[in-house]
């Protein structure tokens, strides 16, 4: 079974990250970029499906320069290749333009399952894998918190608040997984030598066929048009116990999904 | 404070880059529990050898990782900053495959190597006798030739790892020529007559095992001899400069942790409204923790550059290891003292590393014996040399 993985580069989530004042966009160069921690789960799902079922495990990403960082990550834990989509064109581009790129270079690749996270922790639009569905035409079974394959047949747990859903699929099809799935491996320096050995091949629009007019921030779907810094935190609610702050605990807790 | 490093190669930078995660992941939830509880961490240790970290400085055809000294005392580094026990333990376990790896046959190689760099199997080195520390050609403990194996008979003190470890890297007296008398072998942890005493009440770095190993007419196959008879001390000693180099990587990562902790607790903490690092008498006290434990890992990577260089580097291995240690004591001294009274609580780690940092001045030679190895290099005369970079 060939797999695709989609991983990004993205601002370390642990750290302050910033917007660009000159265009708004994500501030990239400046910051302290990691591979989407999300990513780790879905290359952690296509090791592990490659690993009973055989095949290959390609990377897939759409980024800047610096976007290899992440290629290299996903190597060294263990994926076969990478294509790394780079093209200044692209920048400020919106999660409809990008899935257009994503769904050009998919077409250029045999197979039989695309994995990718369930959102990236920058943009957070979470609409990816649902986009790259309707452009390949190809089922999309989300938020998975289990899969399973067995021949051509998928199954996932769909992971919802109250419980999940079970889908199947045949492939094609485009799984997105949430951080409930599996636990990633860590790379090891065999890996991270094998890395350097592995294919990288670096693609342009142009290689995908696709016009520089239509991705970028000139005709992106969503633009920025201003933001602000978070503002200084709130006082919080306090709680004072009249014989009924157990309840009034849980009634928060409840309130905010936590339990 | 994130280090500013230079490393050789990308890989090396990855390297670096998994250890922090390591160390930030695996490392850092455990450390506080298993120091206070006093347990050795042996799957952490399982980990590390997992993700190839226990054999990084040799060669890749004995299934190490052929980095430079340079890149593994910094992978040293990045874990002790977190976990001092563990980074001291790495440091163990890679001394203990050095005979193995220096003096063995090829056959012997590939006979335990893998297993040894792999991490599969725990490592600890038996040189110190109850009487013999800084004068290892004092000890006592016998290996007499029985047939194809010879019997040892003694003890060996503050074994690292001792009672723990899956192989021991073992000096023995096989005659009583002071320096030529002494043999080395590799004695498996589950030997027969091989025990370990309760291990040692410590000060610090209480999350490694430190024990008394008890030999009791331990048999080992004549081929667990590593080098030809006699040629042992050359063994250790040429392992000590390569040893020290470990312990003073440990000793500049402690430091830096202890200086992490400080900074932060320095901006955080408010006295007379301003944070504390306002306040220029403890802004200094930071600047020189700084300045200090940077020069420190100049010097130990220094040493590293030469030894990689195959240049002599045993004068620069010493000075390296005490400047290191010293500094990690006053470091860690005054990481205490930014915290205050907090600092002096167990509520904080920096009393512990505190603790820790005193044995670094005490063990894999003590700062008396580095000084020793300076002066008589001194008063031996040392040449001038410029090497050039290949």
């Amino acid at each position: 079974m060939n797999i695709v993985v989609l991983v990004k580069q993205v601002p370390d989530s642990g750290t302050e990250r910033q917007l660009d004042s000159s265009d708004n966009t994500v501030a990239r160069a400046s910051a302290d970029n990691v591979i989407n921690e999300m990513d780790e789960y879905a290359i952690e799902e296509a090791l592990t499906v490659k690993e009973s079922q055989g095949g290959e495990v390609t990377v897939l990403t759409v980024g800047p320069d610096g976007a290899t960082d992440a290629i290299r990550k996903a190597l060294s834990m263990g994926a076969d290749k990478a294509v790394h989509v780079s093209d200044e064109a692209i920048h400020g581009s919106c999660a409809v333009q990008t899935s257009a790129v994503i769904a050009a270079a998919l077409s250029q690749l045999e197979y039989d399952l695309v994995i990718c996270g369930a959102e990236s922790t920058d943009g957070r639009v979470s609409v990816m894998p649902a986009l790259l569905s309707e452009r390949l035409g190809i089922p999309h079974l989300s938020g998975a918190r289990k899969l399973t394959v067995d021949g051509s047949t998928l199954k996932v747990e769909r992971q919802t608040d109250g419980g999940f859903w079970a889908l199947e699929a045949q492939t094609p099809a485009i799984v997105s997984t949430w951080d409930t799935i599996n636990e990633p491996r860590y790379p090891s320096f065999k890996g991270i030598m094998a890395a350097k050995k592995k294919p990288v091949e670096t693609k342009s629009l142009a290689d995908l066929g696709v016009d520089a007019g239509t991705v970028g921030l000139a005709t992106a779907t969503s633009q920025v048009l201003d933001f602000a810094g978070r503002p200084p935190k709130g006082e919080g609610v306090k709680v004072t116990d009249e014989g009924d702050g157990a309840e009034k605990l849980v009634g928060f807790l409840a309130s905010q999904k936590l339990v | 404070m994130p280090v500013q490093r230079l490393v050789p190669t990308q890989e090396a930078a990855d390297l670096l880059e998994l250890t922090r995660e390591l160390a930030r992941e695996e490392l850092a939830p455990r450390v506080a529990q298993a120091e206070a509880e006093e347990q050795f961490p042996r799957e952490v240790f399982r980990t590390l050898g997992k993700a190839g970290l226990l054999g990084l400085p040799y060669a890749e055809e004995l299934g190490g990782g052929g980095q430079p000294y340079e890149v593994y005392l910094q992978v040293l580094e990045e874990i002790a900053a977190v976990w001092a026990s563990v980074g001291v333990g790495v440091s163990v376990h890679g001394l203990s495959c050095f005979g193995l790896a220096t003096a063995g046959t090829r056959e012997q190689q590939e006979r335990w190597l893998p297993e040894m760099l792999g991490g599969e199997l725990l490592g600890a080195y038996c040189l110190s006798e109850p009487h013999a520390g800084s004068d290892p050609a004092a000890m006592r403990t016998k290996a007499v030739r029985d047939g194809d194996a010879y019997v040892i008979t003694g003890e060996k003190a503050w074994t690292t790892h001792g009672g723990q470890a899956d192989f021991y890297k073992v000096m023995v007296r096989t005659s009583e020529h002071r320096s030529r008398g002494i043999s080395c072998f590799l004695v498996p942890g589950d030997a027969a007559g091989l025990s370990a005493d309760p291990a040692e009440r410590k000060m610090g770095l209480t999350g490694s095992t430190t024990a008394l190993m008890r030999f009791e007419g331990v048999r080992v196959d004549a081929d667990r001899r590593l080098g030809a008879e006699g040629e042992g001390l050359p063994i250790a000693l040429s392992g000590l400069d390569a040893g020290r180099l470990g312990i003073a990587a440990v000793a500049v990562g402690l430091a830096q942790g202890a200086l992490d902790d400080a900074l932060a607790y320095a901006k955080e903490r408010e006295t007379f409204g301003v944070p504390i690092i306002d306040h220029q008498g403890l802004a200094f006290l930071l600047a020189d923790m700084a300045a200090g434990t940077e020069t420190a890992r100049a010097m130990t990577l220094h040493a590293a550059r030469l030894k990689d260089a195959g240049l002599p580097y045993s004068r620069q291995a010493s000075i390296a290891k005490l400047v290191a240690t010293d500094n990690a004591m006053k470091v860690t001294t005054d990481a205490v003292q930014v915290l205050g009274g907090y600092g002096y609580t167990r509520d904080f780690p920096v009393e512990r590393y505190m603790r820790e940092a005193k044995v670094m001045q005490i063990f894999e030679g003590t700062n008396q014996i580095q000084r020793l190895v300076v002066s008589r290099a001194l008063a031996k005369g040392v040449p001038a040399q410029t090497a050039v970079l290949a």
